[in-house]
């Protein structure tokens, strides 16, 4: 996982790169939320241009990340999510609480 | 008459979650025959990995034990049978509701059922508490069909501009 703060505008983005699986997701969360507690940011964007596969473990997993920012008083973006994995947030609903950029 | 092709494949493994991977690639390279679409490919992916997934997390719970998968193309259909012979499902129709999942500690979503029948064309479950579970799924492989249709298509313009 890459990860990229932006000082100005409180704005965390952590730049996925591995598959999303539950063999995969422990790893993920813990880094993520390394970052998150470290600069608590306003926002969060997590960026899914790398991920090449996803399962449902996906979905808990942002949706864990969510509850942590939002009790920090933050949001959560996601970005570049391709076709496949869109139909799986879709079908879950998460998308009406992490919404989509662009 | 025309024969009809017809594959078949077995794989055994044990209940490890670095198998999960390996699963649901090794039926996607056998899939492959079928000549699908990338986004059929990963449709299958996807469900072939939430069945494994479940055969480790729910039906062994983390303990040592064998997942099996039996893989049969037919025709340009393709069938998968996922097993295990952990601690079985009491209620059926209560686990394949959506959001419905047993250990929600575990950021878990109850989303494994609901993905494997949008995805595949059709997903049966047979379960015994204490004996194990199998999940069959089929898909139909469409390609084929869209690519002549698009071809006739291209014929028909072709003529047109003639
Ligand atoms: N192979 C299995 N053996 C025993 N119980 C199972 C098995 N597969 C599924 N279940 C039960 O069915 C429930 C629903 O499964 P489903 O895959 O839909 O959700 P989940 O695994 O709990 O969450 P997610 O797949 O979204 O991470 C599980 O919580 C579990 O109780
Ligand atoms: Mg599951």
């Amino acid at each position: 996982m890459n990860s990229k703060y932006i000082k100005e505008d409180k704005l965390l983005i952590l730049e996925l790169l591995e598959e999303i699986d539950h063999h995969g997701v422990e790893k993920i969360r813990r880094k993520a939320d390394d970052e998150i507690t470290k600069y608590m940011p306003r926002k969060v964007i997590l960026d899914f241009n790398n991920v090449t596969f996803m399962d449902s473990a996906g979905i808990g997993m942002v949706l864990g990340r969510y509850k942590i920012i939002n009790m920090l008083g933050g949001s959560l973006e996601m970005e570049n999510v391709s076709t496949p994995l869109k139909k799986i947030f879709d079908m879950s609903g998460i998308t009406k609480i992490c919404p989509i950029r662009g | 008459m025309k024969n009809i092709y017809e594959n078949e494949m077995k794989l055994e493994f044990v209940s490890k979650s670095n198998n999960e991977a390996f699963a649901r690639i090794s039926v996607a390279a056998f899939a492959a025959q079928l000549d699908p679409t990338v986004e059929e490919l990963a449709d299958i992916k996807t469900a072939v990995s939430e069945a494994v997934t479940n055969a480790i997390v729910h039906g062994y719970e983390d303990k040592e034990g064998t997942v099996k998968i039996l893989c049969k193309l037919v025709g340009n259909s393709i069938t998968i049978e996922i097993s295990d012979t952990g601690k079985g499902i009491e209620n059926i129709e209560m686990a394949k509701r959506p959001l419905f999942t047993s250990k929600p500690d575990l950021e878990r979503s109850g989303m494994g059922f609901t993905i494997m029948e949008n995805f595949m064309d059709e997903m049966e479950v047979k379960s015994i508490v204490g004996l194990g579970t199998k999940v069959i799924m089929k898909k139909v492989i469409k390609k084929d069909e869209v690519e002549e249709e698009t071809i006739t298509e291209v014929l028909n313009e072709i003529s047109k501009m003639n």
